[in-house]
């Protein structure tokens, strides 16, 4: 008796004791869920296992990248959804940090006005959900707009109405192509001139002028490049047939509305994450740079941004990720994203709920925890080296 | 920029934010150009043009916004398709809340805790059977709920849920027992990774699947069970700042004195941490309230819901921007105020 008090009296046996205990309460609840799902299940005529994804879908889908058609099976389908949903969540992403760090900087600025609206438009939008801003762009907005005859041209090549956005399509991509093979030998060519830079200045103290060679590599030749590319490149532009556009390629308005909610939604958030970034560094870090004797533009590249970065990276990364998320608020309006078309009609089907849910739930995984991994890394290569 | 100290009459003050340089007067003026631009046909929609009284689409005649509409439609943004003569239940239920918070924010000190537990006790059931009925009311299903009434439900009952369970996990992710701290993260993890909607959808759909045959799960208790977990994931996080915040010879000290785990965490560290989460906490509540929206997927009307469905009145055909405009207000308020509350008890905090 006295042993076995002391057994209970020993630290490490009873922390030993409870995880067991938690474990046999975890493993036994699944046992129970997962045994009344297959009755249920059972009890239902549903099917489980894999084999579903190998058959013929059969569900039509209005926008496609991946050259996907009814006859192929629900695999490709899911396929499509995944696409679809990366499509919309890295040009949300890349237009949403353009008008975030806008709007936050604008929110910094000494006008008054200036930083008012901005302020304004940040508290607007943080408070209203995402949800309502994807409804009023679809049925508030696009479904406004005019009808094919009387399109808004966006510079006589793009039109919007109110079945979408029609925008032009190259007929070859064999110029595209070549620009982007010069495009990423620039970038080569810049990545190895920096690191011969670098190791240079190390060695002897010259400054090798990266800004202007990266000004030139990075960004006059790919400008050059693309504008040849586009040029030299025969395009499809869209024309007024009948009641609607004929030509190019119509991107559809459930995707320009998703686009249009995410884009200003994440950027009130973004805003904020600028503002805070900015203002997180000191003002004596930039004095000190000037009294070091560096120029304006040096403090700004070599003292405020690369501090202001270290603050900004962390919570950016976390509003990347909510804007993959957030991408699934198209199926609100049967924009044919992975959650629409997978969990949405591949679910009515086949009624292999617990598959799909779990496939879905996957992509999301994923992706998510492979971009956490890669920021991890990079935020540990650029945080604070402190003793 | 003058050193001298002089009184600064609250004109000059203006002059020089809007017209202190050439440039500011520049964008100043490009701006309130702009702004008089958009503002004019606005002013006019809302208010100028509009029509405020009738009773039906044939009244508004004046080319603005038409807010008989919201008139006529009120009680169903308010209640849903909840029956009108038994919508003193919600009323009841909704002065019930307010009291309790009241009656708890006023108490002494000393009661507060208390008083919070027994509020917690008594009255979330209290509410169900309110709205729900039984026991001498009559019983109202679920569908019939509605707009903002129901809104505030989803939200409230969802997070009775995500608050105890996102303190268990954050203190299990701080926890030296290893397997625990694992599950913690893993929990966390999941449901902070996958889309809101998408857990939506899972609780509508799995929730009936894993309980033994026979027992039905109310639909709008699935949507506010899987809200519940997600979260608890969001809520856990923002604990776990509170607990992190707390220098760590709190609970060393408390353990030195002889307190068990549970004594020392509700004694000594969750006191002082989730005083320190509060602001956060309220900033995830708040974003409770707008995901509550995502219900609209599994056709359970909120606020949102009950907007978006009024447009199919043909009745009243291209009322979307009226129905937006009122609904969007409300959440804007909500949230608003809730927001700058919390900004409130992070800077109370702070000083």
């Amino acid at each position: 008796m006295s042993s076995f008090l002391s057994l209970i009296n020993d630290k490490r046996v009873r922390d030993w004791l409870y995880q067991i205990v938690v474990v046999v309460l975890l493993v036994g609840l699944t046992v129970f869920f997962v045994r009344n799902a297959s009755e249920n299940m059972l009890k239902a005529g549903i099917a489980s296992g894999f084999g579903f994804l190998w058959r013929t879908s059969g569900i039509e889908v209005p926008f496609v990248l991946t050259g996907y058609t009814q006859a192929d099976n629900i695999l490709s389908l899911f396929w499509v959804g995944v696409a679809n949903t990366m499509l919309v969540t890295v040009i949300a992403i890349v237009l949403a940090t353009l008008l975030g760090f806008v709007v936050g900087i604008a929110r910094l600025s000494s006008i008054w006005l200036v930083s008012t609206i901005a302020g304004a438009y940040i508290e607007f939008v943080r408070n209203i959900p995402l949800l309502f801003f994807v409804l009023f762009w679809y049925f508030g907005v696009i479904a406004a707009l005019p009808a094919p005859r009387q399109s808004i041209g966006l510079f006589g090549v793009a039109f919007l109405n109110n079945r979408g956005l029609t925008i032009p399509l190259p007929d070859g991509m064999d110029n595209l192509r070549i620009a982007g093979w010069i495009i990423l030998a620039c970038i080569l060519i810049y990545a190895a001139f920096s690191i011969w830079a670098r190791k240079r200045q190390e060695r002897t103290g010259q400054h090798a002028p990266t800004l202007r060679a990266g000004l030139v590599l990075l960004l006059a030749i790919p400008l050059l490049a693309l504008v040849w590319a586009v040029l030299a490149t025969r395009w499809d532009v869209p024309v007024l047939r009948g009641f609607n556009y004929r030509g190019g390629f119509a991107v559809i308005p459930e995707f320009v509305a998703l686009l249009a909610a995410l884009v200003t939604y994440t950027a009130g958030f973004i805003a904020e994450i600028v503002r805070g970034g900015i203002q997180s560094v000191s003002h004596g870090q930039t004095e000190a740079g000037s009294a070091l004797g560096l120029r304006s533009g040096q403090v700004l590249r070599l003292v405020t941004i690369p501090q202001a970065l270290r603050v900004m990276i962390p919570p950016l990364t976390n509003q990347y990720l909510n804007v993959l998320k957030n991408s699934s608020f198209g199926a609100a309006i049967a924009y044919p994203d992975v959650v629409s078309l997978f969990m949405g009609s591949a679910l009515n089907n086949t009624g292999q709920a617990i598959e799909i849910i779990a496939m879905t739930l996957a992509v999301y995984l994923v992706i998510g925890l492979a971009v956490s991994a890669l920021m991890n890394w990079y935020n540990a290569r650029i945080a604070l080296v402190t003793r | 920029m003058s050193s001298r100290i002089e009184p600064v009459s609250s004109l000059s003050l203006w002059r020089e934010r809007l017209f202190g340089t050439p440039f500011t007067a520049f964008v100043t003026v490009v701006l309130l150009l702009g702004i008089v631009w958009a503002a004019v046909p606005l002013l006019r929609w809302t208010v100028i043009d509009a029509t405020w009284r009738g009773t039906t689409r044939a009244d508004c005649t004046a080319g603005g916004a038409c807010w008989v509409f919201i008139r006529v439609r009120f009680g169903q943004f308010m209640y849903g398709l909840y029956p009108a003569d038994q919508r003193w239940r919600v009323d009841i239920a909704g002065i019930l809340l307010v009291l309790g918070i009241l009656a708890v924010a006023l108490a002494p000190q000393r009661f507060r805790l208390k008083l919070g537990i027994a509020m917690l006790v008594v009255l979330p059931p209290l509410g169900i059977w309110l709205l729900s009925g039984g026991f001498g009311l009559r019983s109202i299903e679920t569908r019939e709920w509605g707009g903002l009434m129901l809104t505030l439900f989803i939200s409230i009952y969802s997070s009775l849920i995500a608050i105890p369970l996102g303190i268990l996990f954050a203190l299990g992710r701080q926890s030296e027992l290893r397997v625990i701290r694992l599950i913690s993260v893993i929990f966390i993890e999941f449901w902070r990774g996958v889309p809101i909607i998408a857990v939506i959808f899972l609780a509508s759909l799995l929730l009936p699947l894993i309980m033994p045959g026979g027992i039905d799960i109310d639909r709008l208790a699935r949507a506010v069970i899987g809200l519940g977990f997600v979260i608890a994931a969001y809520m856990a996080e923002a604990v776990r700042g509170g607990l992190q915040a707390l220098p760590k010879g709190q609970r060393e000290a408390a353990t030195a004195l002889g307190l068990t785990y549970w004594k020392a965490a509700g004694l000594i560290v969750l006191p002082q941490a989730l005083r320190i989460s509060l602001p956060a906490m309220t900033n995830e509540f708040i974003a409770l309230i707008k995901n509550t929206t995502l219900v609209l997927v599994v056709s359970i009307l909120d606020l949102l819901g009950i907007a978006q469905a009024s447009l199919a009145d043909p009745n009243w055909v291209g009322m979307n921007m009226e129905a937006y405009a009122f609904s969007g207000a409300i959440y804007w308020l909500i949230c608003f105020a809730l927001s700058r509350w919390s900004r409130s008890l992070e800077k109370r905090r702070r000083l």
